[in-house]
């Protein structure tokens, strides 16, 4: 297929709408020299990828994006960079001087190279058939809890653990005494 | 002796089977623990004796009370059944001779173990009070014991092995003795000439032992005995040497010339030591041995010329060693010469055949001897010292000890009825008969020797008598009697002396001759029906010419009192000084002589013992130090050149390869180090890096 | 719709996510960068299943554990990330070089 005959289709101007600010979102993300806007790039981000999948018809995963990362995540992002300090206006000192970003970028384009021309060789033209209506959440849920209710399982025990660690973690340490107000 | 050969030899043939005598039953039985009570008993003493109440002495003491009672019975039994009998165990087996360790039980044993017993535990009774005070009591009494036991091991001994180690174990007992008082250099010096003079002597012993065992095939004394009668020994033509060697070997303990010289010189120990051991049991063991062996010197078919030598020997060292005696200062001297001289009697009686006679004289002198020692012990107590210049009067202080000292005297001098008498008188009638009978020149040599010698033992005898007894006192110690515990022996010695003579009357009692003679083989000699009238109508008149000779030249009328006059300055009572001595009587070539013991010492000092300390000792350490330890400082050099090699192998290769290895392990972590860097995002790169190489095998694969 | 674009974007956010977390120094903006890699596999995920018409909807499945995971991984990074602040008093992993030889 041509990129004529690509862009001649309607869902592809809406793909191109969508991926092109979630691309460029994630591109401001690693290179903002402002720790906040960088954080809020990722929320572009992530929305972005939750309308692709609210285009491919995978509703369930799109509205779960918007509710956990983006209802989630990005408040632990930001309540990280409040509690870290980090400097809320411009810095230079959130990335790693020019002599290491080179080599990362061309690591980067290396990848992305090499898996686009992989990519293109195998599947060149193959067209993505949309269903007529979006997939049905029950039969996600039934898939969940049939098939793959094994690592159901375990995902919960991780994100018990991960709860858990979480609060061990960050917490205080009972040894030191904490300041009482007088 | 007897006429011709051939009869007693034959005579013995036939006869030896028909042994009449008892067994002995179960004492005989238990007659083993003689020599093994007091020797264990040295060994508690060793150990215990410190903790005892009396010091080793009791239990010393007690031991030979044992043996004497033991003894005691033993005789009883002998005189009235006869006991001949001897058991022994197998100890080991060295080729064809079977080594055994025993007892023999007859007459000859018996008579030993009753002297020994009786003699003895009345010396260490005595030695109680003696030896009190001394630093090492306890060491002397193990030692005393030890003595005891070696000597009664000896004369029990079935075998010549046996009598070797009892033989040495009184030797090593008595050079222990001798050098008791060792912070004297002397006492030392004569310690180790007696065992020296003795260990030649025991050369000759062992060998000749090793000769006669070769010669039979046997150490037994019993079977020796038995196969040279059978003629199955080769003893007819290798007996003289052996018994020449063995007689040797018993001139060394009996102190017979040439090998006299240590006895004078071991009175350097305590007097209890000199009575028993250097008068009345140790050197006796040398006619012990004679005696013991006497079915093998009785035969001229074995022992062939032997008894002349034998005569010879005893005959010399009778008379000579009489004759040192006269010029002694030393009271335990006189004694010790005196002693040398009746050994001389003892082994000339051997040798002319008189076996009861010599052994009735050995007997009779344990006792007199013994008491005459244990006396003059006393005396040497009393004024603090061995010379008779220190000495004089001392009957007026000393009443027990001087009339038991002239009992032991008129004993050994031959008065009669004492004991001396009897016994002399029997070796010179056996010599003398002896002579008349075989016409051997040797006999009429030892009979005029032994008539002249009479004469000498009664004038040193007189002299020293009344050189210590008669007199004025010229100590400078106030002189007291002994106590008791030191006189009641000496009385009851002096019992001895005065009545053992009547065992052996010639033709009215022969009880004594009896009794040693109760033994396996039968031994021919000589009974004499009747007293030889003849022979004492000669000899008691040179007795008491010789007693009279002594009192004429150094009796009381013969003092000398020197008086001196002392500044002072008070003329009214000038200070007066006496000093009272006795005559000394110098014949101008013979007393040098005498004095100087003949120069036999001088002899072997500069022929024997100074050779052999000097050039020959250093030469032997030459030899020792460069040719015999040679190889061990070769083996040890070598050793030391292959540890050093050993060594530099093991810092370079050894340790070459761990250092080698440690240091690859180094280099490998140094190296390995610097793949993990601290850097965060380094350590992604990196992990990121091995996920793409895993994605690509799986791609490629 | 082709496949082919969905597989390019995914591939796209991967890389500019890797090149994040290569590049950032400030450890919550490496998670930052961690989260859009995440989301990339996400996209592709979804891509796929849809591509597929998969009956049991594996891709997407597998997308809400992606999802699930990365938030858990999230939270349990920022603790880490508040220890280490509290410790360090910096959020810089420049820092963080004790490690090194």
């Amino acid at each position: 297929m041509s990129v004529g005959d690509w862009l001649s289709e309607l869902a592809n101007w809406v793909f191109l709408l969508l991926a092109i600010p979630t691309l460029v979102a994630s591109v401001m993300v690693v290179s903002s020299k402002n720790v906040v806007r960088a954080v809020l790039y990722l929320v572009i981000a992530l929305a972005g990828t939750a309308a692709l999948f609210l285009m491919l018809g995978a509703e369930f995963v799109g509205w779960t994006v918007v509710l956990v990362y983006l209802g989630a995540v990005i408040i632990l992002f930001l309540i990280g960079i409040m509690i870290t300090r980090a400097p809320l206006t411009k810095s230079v000192e959130l990335s790693e001087p020019m002599s290491a970003k080179v080599p990362a970028a061309l690591l980067s384009f290396l990848l992305f190279g090499v898996v686009a021309w992989a990519v293109v060789q195998s599947f060149d033209s193959k067209v993505i058939p949309l269903p007529d209506e979006a997939t049905r959440t029950a039969e996600l849920g039934y898939s969940i809890f049939t098939s793959w209710v094994i690592p159901f399982e375990v995902v919960s025990f991780v994100l018990l653990a991960a709860l858990i660690g979480g609060i061990v973690l960050a917490r205080q340490d009972p040894a030191t005494p904490v300041e009482q107000p007088r | 002796m007897v006429a011709s050969a051939l009869p007693l030899l034959v005579f013995i043939q036939e006869n030896h089977e028909e042994v009449h005598a008892g067994d002995g039953g179960t004492l005989a039985e238990f007659a083993w623990l003689i020599p093994v009570v007091p020797m264990v008993m040295a060994f508690a003493i060793l150990f215990f004796g410190k903790f005892s109440p009396w010091k080793g002495w009791g239990m010393a003491t007690a031991a030979l009370g044992f043996v004497a009672v033991y003894g005691i019975v033993l005789t009883v039994v002998n005189l009235q059944d006869g006991i001949v009998t001897q058991s022994a165990i197998d100890v080991g087996q060295i080729g064809i001779f079977t080594i055994e360790w025993g007892v023999v039980v007859d007459g000859l044993s018996i008579m030993m173990f009753f002297l020994v017993g009786i003699v003895g535990f009345l010396v260490f009774v005595y030695a109680n009070g003696y030896m009190r005070g001394d630093p090492r009591y306890t060491w002397f009494f193990a030692s005393f014991t030890l003595f005891a036991g070696g000597m009664l091991v000896l004369v029990s001994a079935p075998n010549l092995i046996q009598l070797i180690v009892g033989w040495e174990l009184v030797g090593v007992a008595s050079y222990l003795l001798i050098g008791h008082y060792w912070e004297d250099l002397e006492n030392v010096d004569a310690a180790n000439k007696a065992f020296m003079t003795n260990k030649v002597a025991d050369a000759a012993l062992f060998l000749g032992a090793i000769v006669m065992a070769a010669s039979a095939g046997t150490f037994n004394f019993a079977e020796i005995f038995e196969r040279m009668i059978g003629g199955e020994t080769d003893l007819a033509t290798l007996g003289f040497w052996a018994g020449l060697l063995l007689f040797i070997g018993a001139m060394g303990k009996s102190a017979q010339f040439p090998f006299h010289v240590w006895l004078p010189d071991a009175m350097a120990g305590p007097t209890p030591v000199s009575a028993l051991m250097h008068a009345a049991t140790m050197v006796t063991a040398g006619v012990y041995l004679l005696a013991r062996l006497f079915p093998f010197y009785q035969l001229p078919e074995f022992a062939g010329s032997l008894n002349t030598i034998i005569v010879i020997i005893g005959a010399i060292t009778l008379f000579f060693m009489g004759l040192l005696a006269i010029v002694q200062d030393d009271i335990k001297r006189v004694l010790a010469y005196s002693t040398v001289s009746q050994l001389g009697y003892m082994v000339a009686a051997m040798g002319v055949g008189a076996y009861s006679a010599g052994l009735f004289h050995l007997f009779t002198h344990a006792f007199f001897k013994g008491l005459l020692f244990l006396g003059a012990g006393s005396v040497i107590h009393a004024v603090h010292s061995n010379y008779m210049k220190d000495m004089g009067g001392l009957r007026r202080y000393m009443p027990v000890t001087f009339w038991t000292f002239l009992i032991g005297t008129a004993a050994l001098v031959g008065l009669f009825p004492f004991a001396g008498f009897w016994s002399k008188d029997e070796i010179i009638a056996s010599a003398y008969f002896n002579a008349t009978e075989n016409a051997e020149a040797a006999a009429w040599f030892m009979v005029a020797l032994s008539i002249a010698g009479a004469f000498i033992t009664a004038f040193y005898m007189m002299r020293a008598l009344s050189l210590t007894f008669f007199g004025t006192y010229r100590g400078t110690v106030e002189p007291h009697e002994s106590k008791s515990i030191m006189t009641i022996p000496l009385i009851l010695l002096a019992v001895g002396a005065a009545f053992t003579g009547l065992l052996n009357i010639p033709g009215l009692t022969s009880v004594f001759t009896g009794w040693v003679t109760t033994r396996a083989f039968p031994i021919m000699e000589h009974h004499f029906d009747a007293p030889d009238i003849l022979l004492i109508a000669i000899v008691t008149p040179v007795v008491l010419l010789g007693l009279g000779a002594g009192w004429l030249l150094w009796g009381p009328q013969r003092e000398l009192v020197h008086t001196t006059i002392g500044e002072t300055d008070d003329i009214s009572a000038p200070e007066r000084q006496t000093t009272v001595e006795r005559p000394t009587y110098s014949v101008p070539v013979l007393t040098p002589i005498l004095v100087n013991k003949y120069y036999i010492d001088d002899l072997y000092m500069n022929a024997l013992v100074r050779p052999t300390m000097g050039p020959i000792a250093d030469a032997t350490v030459w030899v020792d130090d460069h040719v015999i330890d040679a190889v061990p400082n070769l083996v040890a050099l070598g050793s030391k050149q292959i540890a050093e090699a050993v060594v530099v192998i093991d810092t370079n290769a050894v340790d070459g390869v761990y250092h080698a290895a440690a240091g690859l392990t180094g280099a490998t972590g140094r190296f390995l180090r610097l793949l993990l860097p601290g850097n965060v995002h380094q350590y992604v790169a990196l992990s990121f890096a091995g996920v793409v190489a895993i994605v690509a095998l799986f791609i490629i694969f | 719709m082709t496949i082919v674009q969905f597989i390019l974007l995914g591939a796209a956010m991967f890389s500019v996510g890797l090149y994040g977390v290569l590049t950032r120094r400030n450890a919550v903006l490496i998670l930052a960068s961690v989260e859009v890699m995440l989301a990339a596999v996400n996209v592709n995920l979804v891509a796929f299943d849809v591509y597929l018409a998969d009956q049991a909807s594996t891709g997407q499945v597998f997308a809400l554990f992606v999802i699930a995971l990365a938030a858990a991984e999230a939270g349990i990074g920022i603790a880490i990330v508040l220890m280490i602040f509290r410790n360090r008093h910096s959020a810089d992993v420049d820092e963080l070089d004790l490690m090194r030889y």
